[in-house]
C-alpha cells in the first residue's frame, strides 16, 4: 500500500467511534498491518497537517446542555463582512461562522450557528451580536427535525 | 441537563480537547486526572449510555484532504417533505440534513470530490425532485470551535 492509500485507510477507519479500550487502536493497527506506534505516528502527522481537525469526543450538545441552538443568517455588506464575522466569533456561543456565497433570492451570508440553555437566552444572544456588530437584518433558522448526521466517507 | 460529576466534566474537557494520541490514551488520561483507567472507562460508558458523548475518532477537515463541501437549502412543499428527504439524505455526500422553520425548509451539507462534481449532483438532483437547490458554499471562515467546554477548569 502507498503512503497516501494508508492515510486514506486511517481517515476512514477513525471517522466512527473508536474502540473504547485500553488500546483503541489494537484492531486498527492489526487491519492494516502496522505496529499501534505507527498509527499513533501518523494520526499526528494527519493532525499537524490539519486534515485532522480536533480528535477526541464528539458531544451531543443538546444532552449538554443547549437545549436552545439556532443557525442565523445575517445580511451583510461585503465591506463588513470580516468585521462582524470577526465580532461574532468571539462570542463563545457561536460555534461555527462562516461568509457565504449566497443567491440573491436568499441574500443572506453571514452564518452563525449559536447556542444557548433556554429559548429566552438565545434571544438575548441574538440581540447582543445584533448590537455588537450593527447588522440588524437577520434570519433566525432553527432546525425542526434531523433527517441525517453523519460523517464523510473519503474514498 | 445531565448529572455530572466534576469527574465527569474534567474527563469530557480532557476527551474533547487534549486526548492524548499514544498508545494507551486512557491511562495516561487516567493518570493526570488520578484515577484509575478502569474508572475512566466506566465513566465514559455511562456518558455515551446516555447519548451524551456521540463518538469518539477523529474530526476531518474535508477541505484539507481536498474535498469540496456546500451548505444547500431547498423550498419543499409540505407533503413532499419525507419523501424528498429519503431522497437526499441517500447520497453519500450528504452528511447533515434538517427540516428548518424557513422558506427554505430543507438545508443540508453536501461533500465531493470536487466543485464541478457537486455541482453536477446538484443538477442531478433538482431533476429528479424536480426542485430549485440552492447552494452556499463558504467564502470565508471565521469560527469553527467543535467542542463544548464543560467548566471544569473554573470550577
Amino acid at each position: 500500500m502507498s503512503n497516501d492509500s494508508i492515510d486514506r485507510s486511517i481517515i476512514g477507519l477513525i471517522q466512527g467511534d473508536i474502540p473504547l479500550e485500553s488500546r483503541p487502536f489494537e484492531s486498527l493497527a492489526k487491519e492494516l498491518k502496522m505496529s499501534e506506534q505507527e498509527i499513533v505516528a501518523r494520526l499526528r502527522t494527519l493532525q499537524k497537517n490539519g486534515i485532522i481537525r480536533r480528535w477526541g469526543a464528539v458531544l451531543r450538545h443538546q444532552k449538554a446542555g443547549y437545549v436552545a441552538n439556532a443557525m442565523v443568517a445575517w445580511k451583510v455588506a461585503p465591506d463588513r463582512a470580516d468585521e462582524a464575522g470577526n465580532i461574532m466569533a468571539r462570542f463563545s456561543e457561536v460555534s461555527h461562522c462562516y461568509l457565504r456565497e449566497v443567491p440573491e433570492t436568499f441574500g443572506y451570508s453571514l452564518f452563525a450557528m449559536v447556542h444557548a440553555h433556554s429559548d429566552e437566552q438565545l434571544l438575548e444572544l441574538i440581540i447582543a451580536i445584533s448590537e455588537k456588530t450593527g447588522l440588524s437584518d437577520y434570519q433566525v433558522i432553527r432546525s425542526l427535525r434531523e433527517f441525517k448526521k453523519a460523517s464523510m466517507k473519503y474514498v | 441537563m445531565l448529572n455530572l460529576q466534576d469527574i465527569d466534566r474534567a474527563i469530557l474537557d480532557d476527551l474533547q480537547n487534549d486526548f492524548p494520541l499514544s498508545v494507551q490514551p486512557y491511562q495516561e488520561m487516567a493518570k493526570k486526572l488520578d484515577i484509575s483507567e478502569a474508572e475512566i472507562f466506566e465513566r465514559i460508558a455511562r456518558m455515551k449510555a446516555s447519548g451524551l458523548i456521540r463518538r469518539i475518532g477523529g474530526i476531518i477537515d474535508s477541505r484539507n484532504l481536498g474535498f469540496y463541501s456546500t451548505l444547500c437549502a431547498v423550498a419543499v412543499p409540505e407533503v413532499r417533505i419525507d419523501s424528498v428527504a429519503a431522497v437526499i439524505n441517500q447520497l453519500p455526500g450528504v452528511t447533515h440534513n434538517y427540516l428548518r422553520d424557513n422558506t427554505f425548509n430543507m438545508w443540508f451539507t453536501l461533500t465531493a470530490s470536487s466543485d464541478i462534481k457537486a455541482a453536477e449532483t446538484i443538477r442531478d438532483m433538482e431533476g429528479v425532485l424536480g426542485l430549485k437547490i440552492i447552494a452556499m458554499p463558504a467564502r470565508k471562515v471565521y469560527k469553527i470551535k467543535v467542542s463544548f467546554d464543560m467548566g471544569s477548569k473554573n470550577e
